[in-house]
């Protein structure tokens, strides 16, 4: 095909292929920018290397780094196959461009992975119970170290710090009093409205009071409230945590001899031991002055006979069972938000996957803890 | 010698609520030259960048680059305009949820019938181009050092083969080593490329190493702009501290011994 010619439109870019004797001369006529490369660069990967090339660049107009890459890349190719390339009829600009791409040419190790084995899999499964074994173990240490610094602080009255523990006390338990209050409400209404519409059947309306108060005193006033809490201050903890840890505000802390687990860690985990139980309590209170509200409205069942059967009834028995988890579960909490807040690198994304996960973990740790409490309270007869 | 002016600022004002940061700022930077801009702290030089690149609204003045008028101009031609232009930020300001090819890939979207494979190929080669190692275009921000992340920040800004870049305190926070690196490279690419290069320092080493002229900003107004042996000769208190300093001379001693062993 000797003299042939073969012009292919590529954008606005023309190649020419043409086998003058000795060499193949390709010309290009027109701007090799980004816009038009990826036509230009696979033409000119349609170019046979079998005999010396000529790049003829005079009828160029504009090369930009996407042009003299797809020339490189072609240059690479002709002399892997062992063919000499020669560059004709560029201006300094292009000359510039393409020495510098040239000399930017990445060399990429393009081998694919391997496929993952049955091997791999095992081990990816092994290295997460190996991990979520280690997290567990992680967090028994806070909780110890906690444990420690508190009754350190008990001893040496002097390291505790009452103004953050009060501080604390207000975020945590005063500002959640009106969201618990409403949830506990509602629980209570929904509960006293799904129990009428079922004993109603049986003619067993007045024990709608008991299925609201076993319910809520000894399950859901707690339970809902620690989840409230738990979504509301578990990630406020890690995210106050985090971002010291961010701001490498907790290194400072320990060059200054100031303890971290002292100051961070002992009044936010005080200050919900001491306001989880109270929030709990307006929650029962709250829940059960909804259902008694229900039950008036709909069963007719009036306060003052509501308020009788209630104290006649197994109320202390289940009011202790319900507040004694509310200590362990604000224990929980606190330091799954802590110990969160300290996993937390130097960058703004782990900060928002170590909030969401703390939130997540101090949910599903206070829903096991009760699957755990109510499996022995069972077992005990209460 | 006459010079095309890439960007033209004449009269600019920009100020928030009543603190005003520029007066009736007039500034010239010409093709294939790199402009420093200087000044003390608070003097509004990232504010000035901020103004030129569009993230700002100044509240009076006109801003003219590579011919258009900025302010005046539509949405398309805004567009257009900025595809000719690159900002690096002071620390990459890369997407934090893509790999660094996939950051460089981000603007080469924009351009259309270039197609998967190339594209992500031209990415590597303006990572490469940036003095990255080939495997840091698999990695995310986070994993890399300030320095690889400015780099980055930069093959981003390149990714169009800007006429102009804005690099926001380029050597800032990087060791000299690397600093001098950054220079080297910025130097290397303006010249290659014929870029033009606004670029904001408080690098006396930089605006040796890299700078064609140099802007001083004081006063809210650009104070003096020349080459960096004329600002040795200016009579402002400013900047006659900032160029006879200690730090200055310590600078200058430097690049005249690199000249005498050239």
């Amino acid at each position: 095909m000797d003299g042939a010619m073969a012009w292919t439109m590529a954008g606005d870019v023309a190649i020419s292929v043409r086998d003058e004797g000795a060499a193949r001369r390709v010309a290009l006529d027109g701007a090799l920018d980004i816009a038009t490369v990826t036509a230009a660069a696979r033409r000119l990967g349609e170019v046979p290397v079998d005999q010396p090339l000529e790049l003829d660049l005079s009828h160029l107009d504009r090369i930009d780094t996407a042009g003299a890459w797809a020339l490189c890349r072609l240059r690479a190719r002709a002399i892997a196959a062992g063919q000499a390339v020669t560059i004709t009829g560029a201006d300094a600009n292009a000359q510039s461009v393409i020495r510098t791409v040239e000399a930017a040419m990445p060399a990429p190790d393009d081998r694919p992975a391997p496929p993952a084995s049955l091997a791999d899999r095992l081990e990816a499964v092994g290295r997460g119970t190996a991990r979520a074994g280690a997290f567990f173990v992680e967090l028994c240490a806070y909780l110890g170290l906690f444990l420690v610094r508190f009754l350190r602080s008990l001893v040496v009255p002097r390291d505790f710090r009452l103004t953050a523990l009060v501080h604390h006390c207000h975020e945590v338990g005063i500002k959640a009093v009106p969201i618990v209050a409403l949830m506990a409400f509602l629980i209570g209404i929904v509960l006293a409205f799904q129990g009428a519409v079922q004993l109603r059947q049986f003619g067993a309306e007045i024990f709608v009071v008991e299925l609201i108060s076993v319910s809520i005193l000894r399950e859901l006033g707690i339970l809902l409230t620690a989840i409230i809490v738990a979504g509301r201050t578990a990630s406020a903890f890690t995210a106050a945590i985090g971002s010291m840890k961010m701001r490498e505000e907790i290194d400072a802390m320990r060059t200054l001899g100031i303890d971290p687990a002292l100051a961070l860690f002992v009044p936010r985990i005080l200050a919900l031991v001491i306001m989880l139980p109270i929030l709990g309590m307006i929650a029962n209170i709250v829940g059960i002055l909804g259902g008694a509200l229900m039950a008036w409205v709909e069963l007719g069942v009036s306060p003052a006979m509501f308020r009788t059967r209630l104290l006649d009834g197994v109320m202390f028995s289940n009011l202790v069972v319900g507040m004694i988890k509310a200590p362990v579960f604000a224990i929980v909490i606190g330091v799954v938000g802590c110990h969160a807040g300290m996993q937390v690198g130097g960058d703004a994304e782990s900060l928002g996957r170590m909030t969401s996960a703390s939130v997540v973990t101090a949910i599903f740790s206070v829903i096991v803890i009760d699957a755990m409490f109510s499996i022995f309270f069972a077992q005990v007869g209460m | 010698m006459a010079r095309e002016t890439v960007i033209e600022l004449r009269g600019l004002r920009t100020q928030f609520g009543r603190h005003v940061v520029h007066d009736d700022l007039d500034l010239d930077v010409y093709r294939g030259e790199v402009l420093g801009v200087v000044g003390g702290s608070g003097t509004g030089k990232s504010v000035l960048l901020r103004a030129i690149s569009g993230l700002l609204r100044p509240a009076a003045g006109q801003i003219r680059v590579l011919g258009v008028d900025v302010l005046a101009a539509g949405e398309q031609e805004r567009r257009d305009l900025e595809r000719r232009w690159g900002v690096m930020f002071q620390d990459g300001a890369l997407f934090s949820a893509l790999t660094v090819r996939e950051n460089v890939e981000v603007p080469m979207r924009a351009v259309p019938g270039l197609d998967g494979p190339t594209r992500r190929a031209l990415a590597d080669l303006k990572v490469s181009m940036s003095g990255l190692p080939y495997k840091a275009g698999d990695n995310y921000p986070s994993e890399l050092s300030g320095g690889m992340r400015k780099r980055a920040g930069l093959a981003r800004a390149l990714a169009l083969d800007p006429e102009i870049v804005f690099l926001d305190e380029p050597t800032a926070g990087l060791d000299p080593i690397g600093a001098a690196a950054f220079d080297r490279l910025i130097s290397d690419l303006s010249h290659s490329m014929g870029l033009t290069v606004f670029l904001v320092t408080h690098d006396l080493d930089t605006l040796h190493a890299t700078c064609d002229r140099i802007a001083v900003l004081a006063e809210r107004r650009v104070l003096v702009t020349g080459t960096m042996r004329e600002m040795l000769d200016v009579d402002h208190p400013w900047v006659k501290e900032y160029f006879h300093g200690p730090r200055a001379r310590a600078a200058q001693a430097d690049v005249q011994a690199a000249a005498a062993e050239s």
